[in-house]
């Protein structure tokens, strides 16, 4: 009886680990994928070369502009989406009534659950026309139209984890602040935020991650064109649309570049995480879980 | 006073504004794309590259996608969640196993599309196709899963499995006869949720899955699932209104896939 529970807790444990496994195997596959272009390429010229020409007879692989447009949306989404994610969170967790916020929660989780392509359709068909005819841009496809997309994107994540460390604030922090005469914003701005902002700076990190990574939605949106993002309203291409648009038809060191990509990516995933750690740890036993 | 009020406006725009988008993605799609969509969208396979028939064909690959994917992920998940609930303790181990399954969470699904190209498509052979797509899809359905899971085991009572180990069972035994029927309500809700996230996935699946147009008869047999399809109709132009019509349906599948999770947890909760 004792070896089966012994063998049972085993298979359990093996199960348990894939998640670890998984991780481990994904980043040593890519990073050993693309690890060519690092030692023979070179690290520096693929990491800020402007040129990006798989095709030439004189190959140049460098990622800079497309590191600048993925960079370029993924601030245009935070500028965007982080206030009115942070402050929707604040409505939820101290103005809503248990009731409404649950209700507008349960509507917010459903947004999480659309899929990207759904959000790169609606910013082709009614985002990229618009900003064509209202702002004057010739294409429409842009930085703009991508970061609005990845803003909607990342909302549920920004205003659920924000949420979250709003309601976990103690009560008395309240009631202290109400006590010494402050009003509520006085109390919000002063009080409940500060001691909510090692979950509200998680949040924004973890929407940071969300918006690097995407590639569907911002790929039917901002154009695929590799230069620098020189104007919200011009078109750009990022790390994640480029390989998805090129790995199929790549071979040799053009291949290898692209998994250099992913492992630029995941790199940065990596850092995301430790980085979303750290803070937690630093909160544990104070406010945030 | 007056400070205050502005304050509380700018919160309720901005809610609104959250609210609002939620509103006019699904309602511009679902309105634009309803008139496209008829039984025989439905039951005729694609022509002409998606520019005349229906869909069937894209609706099989992804019912197959996404069984496959599950039937892989749902057991290891239901496993995973036992361990880390039922039997690890506090500790180094636990803090590795459950900061793998977040990490695994944050890991963009290109990603997950370039591992699964690499080591499915290319080093294995297996090319694109279901068997590459469903492995793929099922890692990156893991964390989502047994997060679900682990909750559902949570919240089993603690003397429900007192009252099993008083009466002499082993943990195993408590487990499989009391601990999962009890979660069974919250397990399936978390599947369903999950069922969601899997149909959704385009970058992954277009890169081990791949987008042939074609029916599927084998493992080996590659397919482009509703997402895919999507994607290809519409920013290739090849066709806009077929794009509107699958990815209505794509979205109701969803929002249906969404409320009956909800329903469903809200049903059980109140039976007790």
């Amino acid at each position: 009886m004792d070896i089966k529970e012994r063998y049972i807790r085993g298979v359990l444990l093996v199960c348990a680990s894939l998640s670890v496994i998984a991780v481990a195997a994904i980043t040593y596959t890519i990073i050993a994928a693309g690890w060519p272009v690092f030692t023979e390429y070179g690290v520096f010229r693929f990491l800020f070369g402007a040129k990006w020409l798989p095709d030439a007879d004189n190959i140049q692989l460098g990622i800079l502009t497309m590191i600048a447009g993925t960079g370029a949306v993924t601030v245009c989404a935070l500028v965007i989406g982080g206030p009115i994610g942070i402050l929707s969170a604040v409505y939820l967790a101290e103005l809503a009534s248990k009731r409404t916020s649950t209700v507008i929660q349960a509507f917010i989780d459903l947004l999480a659950g659309i899929p990207s392509v759904i959000y790169g359709f609606w910013g082709l068909v009614v985002l990229v026309p618009a900003i064509r005819n209202y702002l004057g841009s010739t294409k429409g496809y842009s930085v703009l139209a991508g970061g609005v997309v990845l803003a909607i994107m990342i909302l549920p994540t920004v205003v659920r984890i924000s949420a979250d460390a709003l309601r976990a604030v103690p009560k008395e922090y309240r009631d202290g602040s109400y006590a010494l005469g402050a009003d509520r914003w006085y109390t919000i701005f002063k009080v409940i935020l500060p001691a909510a902002a090692p979950g509200i700076i998680t949040a924004l990190i973890l929407g940071f991650g969300r918006a690097i990574g995407e590639t569907m939605a911002v790929l039917m949106v901002t154009g695929n064109a590799k230069q620098f993002p020189t104007s919200l309203l011009e078109p750009i291409t990022t790390i994640t649309g480029n390989i998805a648009l090129e790995i199929g038809y790549s071979w040799g060191l053009h291949r290898q570049a692209l998994f250099a990509c992913g492992a630029v990516l995941m790199i940065i995933i990596l850092l995301v995480n430790f980085l979303i750690n750290r803070i937690i740890r630093r909160a544990a036993g104070g406010i945030y879980e | 006073m007056n400070k205050l009020k502005i304050w509380d406006f700018i919160t309720w725009v901005c809610i609104g504004l959250v609210l609002a988008v939620l509103l006019l993605v699904i309602g511009h799609v679902v309105v634009s794309g309803i008139r496209f969509i008829n039984l025989k969208f439905i039951v005729e396979t694609t022509s002409n590259a998606g520019r005349s028939g229906g869909i069937r064909n894209v609706i099989s690959a992804t019912i197959y996608l996404t069984l496959s994917a599950l039937l892989l992920a749902v057991p290891v998940s239901i496993a995973a969640a036992i361990y880390l609930q039922e039997y690890a303790r506090k500790g180094r181990l636990l803090n590795i196993l459950v900061s793998g399954i977040e990490t695994l969470a944050g890991v963009p699904s290109i990603v997950f599309g370039l591992f699964g190209f690499n080591i499915f498509v290319t080093l294995l052979g297996w090319s694109w196709s279901l068997v590459s797509g469903a492995i793929t899809l099922a890692l990156m359905g893991l964390p989502i899963l047994t997060r679900t899971i682990m909750e559902a085991i949570r919240a089993v009572p603690r003397s429900y499995r007192d009252a099993s180990l008083a009466l002499g069972a082993g943990q195993w035994t408590t487990i499989v006869r009391v601990v999962l029927p009890a979660a069974f309500s919250g397990i399936i809700t978390g599947i369903i949720l999950s069922m969601g996230r899997i149909i959704g996935e385009t970058a992954a699946v277009f890169l081990t899955f791949g987008s042939t147009l074609n029916s599927i008869s084998s493992i080996f047999d590659s397919g482009r699932t509703m997402p895919v399809h999507v994607y290809i109709l519409s920013s290739e132009s090849v066709s806009i209104d077929n794009a509107y019509a699958t990815a209505t349906i794509l979205l109701v599948v969803i929002i249906a896939l969404n409320g009956l999770a909800y329903l469903y947890q809200g049903i059980t909760k109140k039976r007790g």
